[in-house]
């Protein structure tokens, strides 16, 4: 851990390697990806101007790409020969396997075999890429027991193999690595208002399992006192029944403890047993949240929120419907709040809704839902 | 004088080693443990490690966490360990406890509240393998202000900065992890294992105790000849899972890892 902290502080103050990673955002992931207009959502809301930061629009389909370009150029300058990663949805492991093919590095991926089932188109895409896929099938066999999993791998291989954390969680120094190498959303989305609009927004919507695409538009913003900023969580089948991933929602069960050596708002029981969780999009089915959400939060700079299953799903269609854009089921909670909160602001106000996944991988899941054979 | 650090002292002034099972709580049976610990004593062991079940045990293999994930089932909690360690002492049973769990549930019970349970209910160390010693502060302080050890690990992996601040602060002795990697049954021994515990051993005289991977008599004899303690977790409970007669397993083989130990001595 040690070792890794000191090699990333180096590497960010080394002009060739800030360099060359955004090279490859810019030629190989294809960055910056758009600020679109949503004209079509904005007038059937009559309320706030609604633009999306197309990160759907990134190289593998989601911000998960950079990151993953920023952790395995690190890697390699440390030496290291072997990759592993933890996935949920799967969309951080394809980028993770991407990288990795492109780079010339071994890569191995663990996912919970819950995940590999609702997720399978992207277990091909990583085995097409030259990754491993290895089935995690202990306890609730999603992405807190990839985590786990990817976590003995690395301390039992730590000599030659970095682990390629997905999300701003986890022990330091992740959870900052990870917010660094995704801020270019917020660093470009600031750009991008600006040029567009001529002033800084009035709210920005990002969904939030562990949190790294909220994190990553998010802080550029941070001394920006009047952009409000709004994370939504997984409501999953709704908080009374229990099924859900939304760590702020309920105190009884989301309070502080210590996951996957960060601390931070956990779901538990009253033992401290970490608990099971559910939501429609995998990559926001996940126990803890980032840190620094908890303390944003606990300071009163952002607002959680959250939105169920089906919310998720409805969004889903009405923005492929408005704007000819499938979210991803994880992006959809962002622009479910969106739906709700537009109409309440004035069609002078802007907001950014974060789609930060297209919704290509879900389309297995969307079908079950709705009952459609495919 | 503290009662681990005197168990290790008399077993070498007697050129032996201390052999230290591991038993997870709860398992196979919610009420196992005070079947299984009253008989480790007898069969050779001088201290034993109580393992507390928890849902993400990371530094564990796949035995322990399975063990772990079937003692929740039954009803294992962290309060509970506490009153079967109780319960056990007023039995009589004298060895030396070492109580093993992870921070999230010791933190959800109250750090204050723990140390004052755990040493009114006779443990003597405690072993947190997801806190390093830089985030252990708070519980460090509690747990030495009232006797009660706090044991710290070690890893193959570990420099030389590391090797210091770890042996100064752990009390009782100091755990080292024979491999790089989670606790679970291996084939065979890392052969760096001699070379780190003489690195080790050159910067402290607290005793060094082994664990992680130690599956078999002939390994605990060979460990038994450079370290002053043998730690065998999973390959007694694959042995208590199968059997049964847990208890009676137990006391089979922790008395055959004892005399293979002693053979070698």
């Amino acid at each position: 851990m040690r070792e890794l902290e000191a090699a990333y502080i180096a590497a960010m103050a080394d002009a060739d390697f800030t360099r060359e990673l955004e090279h490859l955002l810019h030629e190989y992931a294809g960055r910056p990806t758009p600020l679109t207009f949503a004209a079509r959502l904005t007038e059937a809301l009559g309320g706030a101007q609604i633009y999306l930061k197309r990160e759907d629009l990134a190289h593998t389909g989601a911000h998960k790409i950079n990151n993953a370009l920023g952790q395995a150029l690190l890697a390699k300058r440390m030496g290291k020969r072997r990759i592993v990663a933890e996935t949920g949805a799967g969309q951080h492991g394809v980028a993770t396997a991407t990288v990795c093919a492109l780079l010339g590095l071994e890569c191995v991926v663990y996912m919970g075999t819950v995940d590999i089932e609702r997720q399978k188109l992207n277990v091909l895409r990583m085995n097409l890429l030259g990754a491993e896929v290895r089935g995690v099938d202990a306890g609730s066999r999603t992405l807190k027991d990839a985590i786990n999993e990817a976590i003995r791998d690395w301390v039992t291989n730590v000599r030659d193999t970095h682990y390629l954390l997905g999300s701003a969680l986890g022990p330091h120094p992740y959870p900052r690595m990870v917010r660094d190498f995704q801020s270019v959303i917020g660093v470009e989305a600031r750009e991008q208002i600006l040029a567009a609009a001529g002033r800084l927004p009035d709210v920005l919507v990002a969904c939030v399992g562990g949190g790294s695409n909220a994190i990553g538009l998010f802080h550029p913003f941070l001394q920006d006192a009047d952009v409000a900023l709004i994370g939504v969580e997984a409501g999953g089948a709704g908080i009374a029944s229990g099924r859900h991933a939304a760590r702020f929602a309920d105190p009884a069960v989301g309070r502080v403890g210590v996951l996957h050596g960060a601390q931070t708002y956990v779901l538990q029981d009253a033992d401290g047993q970490i608990a099971l969780t559910h939501s429609v999009s995998a990559g926001l089915d996940y126990a803890a949240v980032g840190p620094e959400h908890a303390w944003m939060r606990d300071v009163g700079r952002a607002e959680y929120v959250y939105a169920t299953d089906r919310e998720a799903l409805d969004a889903l269609q009405t923005l492929s419907r408005l704007e000819g854009i499938i979210p991803a089921l994880e992006s959809a909670h962002a622009i479910a709040e969106a739906i709700k909160r537009a109409p309440t602001m004035s069609p002078e106000q802007i907001m950014i809704v974060n789609v930060s996944g297209r919704g290509d991988k879900d389309m297995h899941t969307v079908a079950q839902v709705l009952g459609v054979e495919v | 004088m503290k009662t681990i650090a005197t168990t290790f002292k008399r077993l070498k002034l007697n050129g032996r080693q201390a052999l230290i099972p591991y038993v997870t709580m709860g398992y196979p049976a919610l009420e196992s443990a005070l079947d299984i610990v009253p008989v480790l004593a007898a069969a050779g062991a001088n201290l034993v490690e109580l393992g507390v079940p928890f849902s993400d045990p990371l530094a564990d293999g796949a035995t322990i966490q399975a063990a772990a994930q079937r003692a929740l089932a039954n009803g294992m909690s962290l309060a509970l360990c506490l009153e079967q360690a109780a319960m056990l002492r007023a039995r009589g049973v004298t060895l030396p406890f070492v109580g093993m769990g992870y921070y999230n549930p010791i933190l959800q019970f109250g750090l204050e509240r723990f140390v004052a349970q755990a040493v009114a209910s006779g443990i003597d160390g405690i072993i947190v393998p997801d806190l390093p010693p830089e985030e252990a502060g708070a519980l460090y302080a509690l747990a030495t202000a009232r006797g009660l050890d706090i044991i710290f690990l070690l890893a193959p992996t570990s420099d030389a900065t590391r090797i210091q601040t770890v042996t100064a602060l752990s009390g009782g002795f100091v755990y080292l992890v024979s491999l790089v990697g989670v606790t679970g049954v291996r084939d065979s021994l890392s052969p760096d294992l001699k070379d780190f515990v003489a690195r080790v051993r050159a910067v402290t005289e607290k005793p060094l105790a082994v664990g992680f991977g130690i599956a078999t008599p002939e390994q605990a004899a060979q460990v038994a000849q450079f370290a002053d303690g043998v730690i065998v977790g999973s390959a007694l409970v694959k042995e208590i899972g199968a059997a049964a007669n847990p208890a009676g397993a137990a006391r089979a083989f922790v008395a055959a890892l004892r005399a293979a130990m002693d053979g070698a001595a």
